[in-house]
């Protein structure tokens, strides 16, 4: 029985990468919610706009490491992350201009949309994979670890490392900011109100004269800098390939649809119950129950419930539970 | 101009264009072009049925499609004898269990009352079955993937020939049929859950069933060796090698102007086209008699309105799942020809973007809603798929032929050409939807 150990092992290999992967999904989930809200699709082209964003910060990080622009112990990409947000913010509202806008004054039905959604999607990924290829590209740099697993060791005398890499510290960091800042402009904005009142009832809007343009243009910016951030995050924490973020988009809308659709505080929720299920159920959990069980019980298999490979099937099933036992998700969405 | 005279025209330019590769880079590219083509027809009609006809959202196409390559491999390899001895009841026997435990699980939702106990009673089912389903699979799993890791380590299929298994190549008809099984009794379980959910919900849920799909073929490999692919699928022509050697074809080939190389490629082909014209004949038959029969104006009417439909007794969610089951099936019977036609499967190829969206992108162009339609849009759309990327290293040439040789920019332009398809695909899409929104050839 070594309880002590057995936590470290579970902070290290559950709980930071759980709580890291849930932040990325629960930022893409919001774009993909707050689009839903407004604009009242769903938007396949999501996992390609992230993409997107990560490339354009990547390109203008490698520009800054060639001229010596560095931020010490923090990765470069973090000084080029309001370039990538202001490139996705050009491409996002460009694309409503030429494509989104018209079946918007049409009243498209939202299928339609979604289907439109699958062309930009296509040109997206075109576009990405055109300029920077299909291949990992690597643009972290600054310290690796904020703690590292053998400091850790010495430092405690512990058996079990814990490791947080800077990676891991920044996301955490930067989703509580982005977050707060995106409730602090829904809820106390004149702007943010005139949001979520589109959200709630567009005709009642749009008699008290919220100008839906604006509202839309307004959702856009924050879906392109969420995106980024999200996208940046994840490349940083794991590596940026562009397929990767296309596959991204099964758990985000996972993410999305369990916290119910077109509600932000639902897809943090969903983000993190995803994210958690995803991380608990692929580990082999053999070193935890190793320590936690009393001598000569320890199990001999890996006790890996299912096989990494299979983390879609995750997302999937608690995706079809949710849905079968609460069709709006955990917190009440909305169906259009 | 009428209808009939402008559809006609728009197949005639299709096949024209098809017929121009033929003159300009030989008859054999062509023929690779048509085949696929026919395949990816079939797959248009599949879709065409669920979205067309009934509204249903199936982004999983990817999915059926590689079930339908799988079934390829399950009857065109002989079964492998010492991995069935070493295994093969104890991963039946676990697959049992498996299903038993769901079956299990599903009797106690439906027969016990509401409330904590039967949730419970679910959870300790499924998670004391998972345990055992486990406990029996992973050894069986095991002593099959040791035998003969390098080649076989699977259970193979049921050709009936052994050693002489590609003398047996007409089985493959039966796989294609097989293929189509195999994706119904999938669309049939999947419909059962996620065919109640919102067309939105549907969609990712059915994008994510195709992405468990292929992990399932690319991890599991006692069924299809994984990603150590299968190759070397019989066929149900002759091999050109064969025919090369046999001196009454060469001198057939010669009378028609060929070389024995050339002519036995092309002939191979040519056995191809005319089989899949009949499987593609025969459905777009099937499709347009069930589009004019009273069931096919009945599901009609439940896309346009469903609480009309039910209200005049239609039962709206049977429909639905019939029709899933349908369409799937016709995707499955695609995969399983398109895997013949490669003699391979490799599990690591299926992408979302090629098999579902480009699927997709060819019945939105093609028509949603209309048979010929879709078929049009599938030699279309494959016609552009296989032509962008010559054309795109064509225009790449052309725009940097004034950069000096070896400039970065030079080759990076060049080495991108290849990803012009995807951003002509969506162009196309983009294009169609704004100025022809019903596709080239609307319903009716």
């Amino acid at each position: 029985m070594d309880p002590l150990n057995a936590l470290i092992a579970v902070s290290n290999y559950v709980l930071i990468p759980g709580i890291a992967y849930g932040s990325q999904l629960a930022l893409g989930a919001l774009g993909v919610t707050l689009i839903y809200g407004i604009l009242r699709f769903s938007n396949f082209a999501h996992g390609d706009t992230m993409a997107f964003g990560a490339m354009v910060t990547i390109l203008v990080t490698w520009w800054m490491q060639g001229h010596g622009i560095h931020l010490g112990v923090l990765p470069t990409a973090l000084l080029a992350l309001p370039f990538g947000i202001l490139g996705t913010m050009a491409l996002l509202l460009a694309t409503d201009r030429v494509v989104y806008r018209f079946y918007r004054e049409q009243k498209a039905k939202p299928v339609i949309m979604v289907i439109v959604s699958l062309g930009v999607m296509f040109i997206m990924n075109g576009i990405v994979r055109f300029i920077i290829g299909v291949d990992d590209q690597q643009f972290a740099d600054g310290e690796r670890f904020i703690i590292s697993a053998r400091d850790f060791k010495a430092w405690t005398g512990l058996e079990e490392g814990l490791s947080i890499r800077t990676s891991q510290g920044i996301t955490f960091i930067a989703t509580i900011v982005s977050v707060a800042l995106l409730f602090w402009f829904l809820n106390k904005t004149r702007t943010g109100k005139s949001m979520r009142a589109y959200s709630d009832n567009e005709d009642l809007a749009l008699l008290s004269g919220i100008n839906p343009e604006r509202v839309v243009m307004i959702t856009w910016l924050i879906v392109a800098a969420l995106c980024t951030v999200a996208g940046v995050l994840y490349g940083l924490d794991k590596t940026f390939k562009p397929f990767t973020y296309f596959q991204l988009l099964l758990p985000i809308f996972a993410a999305a649809i369990v916290g119910g659709l077109g509600n932000p505080l639902g897809a943090i929720a969903g983000g993190f119950v995803i994210a958690f299920s995803e991380v608990a159920v692929t580990y082999a959990w053999k070193k935890v129950l190793g320590y936690l069980a009393p001598g000569g019980w320890e199990p001999e298999g890996l006790v890996q419930l299912i096989s990494t490979d299979y983390k879609f099937a995750v997302s999937f099933a608690i995706l079809l539970i949710v849905l079968l036992f609460k069709p709006t998700g955990l917190f009440k969405g909305k169906s259009v | 101009m009428n209808d009939t005279v402008k559809n006609i025209g728009l197949f005639a330019i299709v096949a024209a264009l098809i017929a121009l590769v033929g003159v300009q880079q030989g008859w054999n590219s062509a023929l690779v072009i048509m085949n696929m083509g026919m395949i990816s027809a079939i797959m248009a009609i599949g879709v065409n049925l669920q979205w067309g006809f009934a509204g249903l959202f199936n982004v999983g196409i990817m999915g059926f499609v590689a079930l339908g390559g799988l079934a390829a491999v399950l009857v065109g390899l002989p079964p492998v004898k010492e991995a069935w001895s070493a295994g093969g009841l104890g991963i039946l026997a676990g697959l049992a269990l498996g299903a038993a435990t769901i079956i299990g699980a599903v009797l106690v939702m439906k027969r016990m009352p509401r409330g904590m106990v039967r949730n419970l009673v679910v959870t300790v089912v499924l998670v004391a079955g998972f345990f055992i389903f486990r406990a029996v699979l992973d050894p069986a799993v095991l002593a099959v993937e040791a035998v003969n890791p390098a080649l076989q380590g699977n259970l193979g299929g049921i050709n009936p020939g052994g050693e002489n298994y590609k003398d047996f190549g007409l089985i493959m008809i039966l796989a294609w049929i097989f293929g189509g099984v195999l994706a119904a009794g999938a669309a049939w379980l999947i419909g059962k859950t996620a065919l109640g959910l919102r067309s939105d919900y549907l969609a990712i849920a059915t994008l994510g069933i195709a992405e468990i799909i292929i992990a399932v073929l690319k991890n599991e490999d006692w069924l299809s060796r994984g990603v150590k692919n299968v190759v070397g699928i019989p066929r149900p022509v002759p091999y050109e090698i064969d025919l090369q050697a046999d001196p009454s074809f060469v001198a057939r080939a010669a009378s028609w102007g060929f070389d024995p190389v050339e002519g036995s490629t092309i002939y191979v082909k040519l056995l191809y086209f005319f089989m899949f014209l009949v499987v593609l004949l025969l459905l777009l038959w099937m499709a347009q008699m069930a589009l004019k029969s009273p069931w096919g104006r009945m599901v009609r009417a439940i896309r346009d309105n469903e609480v009309a439909a039910e209200a005049m007794g239609k039962d709206v969610t049977r429909r639905h799942l019939q029709i899933f089951v349908l369409g799937s099936a016709i995707c499955g019977l695609a995969g399983a020809m398109m895997t013949t036609v490669d003699s391979q499967l490799t599990p690591g190829t299926y992408q979302p973007l090629r098999f579902t969206f480009l699927i997709w992108v060819m019945v939105i162009v093609g028509g949603s809603g209309n048979n010929f339609g879709a078929v049009l849009g599938g030699f279309l759309i494959w016609y552009l798929w296989v032509q962008v990327e010559p054309w795109g290293i064509a225009l790449m040439q052309f725009v940097t032929s004034g950069f000096p040789e070896g400039y970065w920019l030079k080759d990076h332009l060049m080495a991108s050409a290849a990803h012009m398809r995807l951003f002509t695909m969506g162009l196309v899409l983009l294009l169609v939807l704004r100025f022809s929104p019903r596709g080239l050839i609307p319903e009716k």
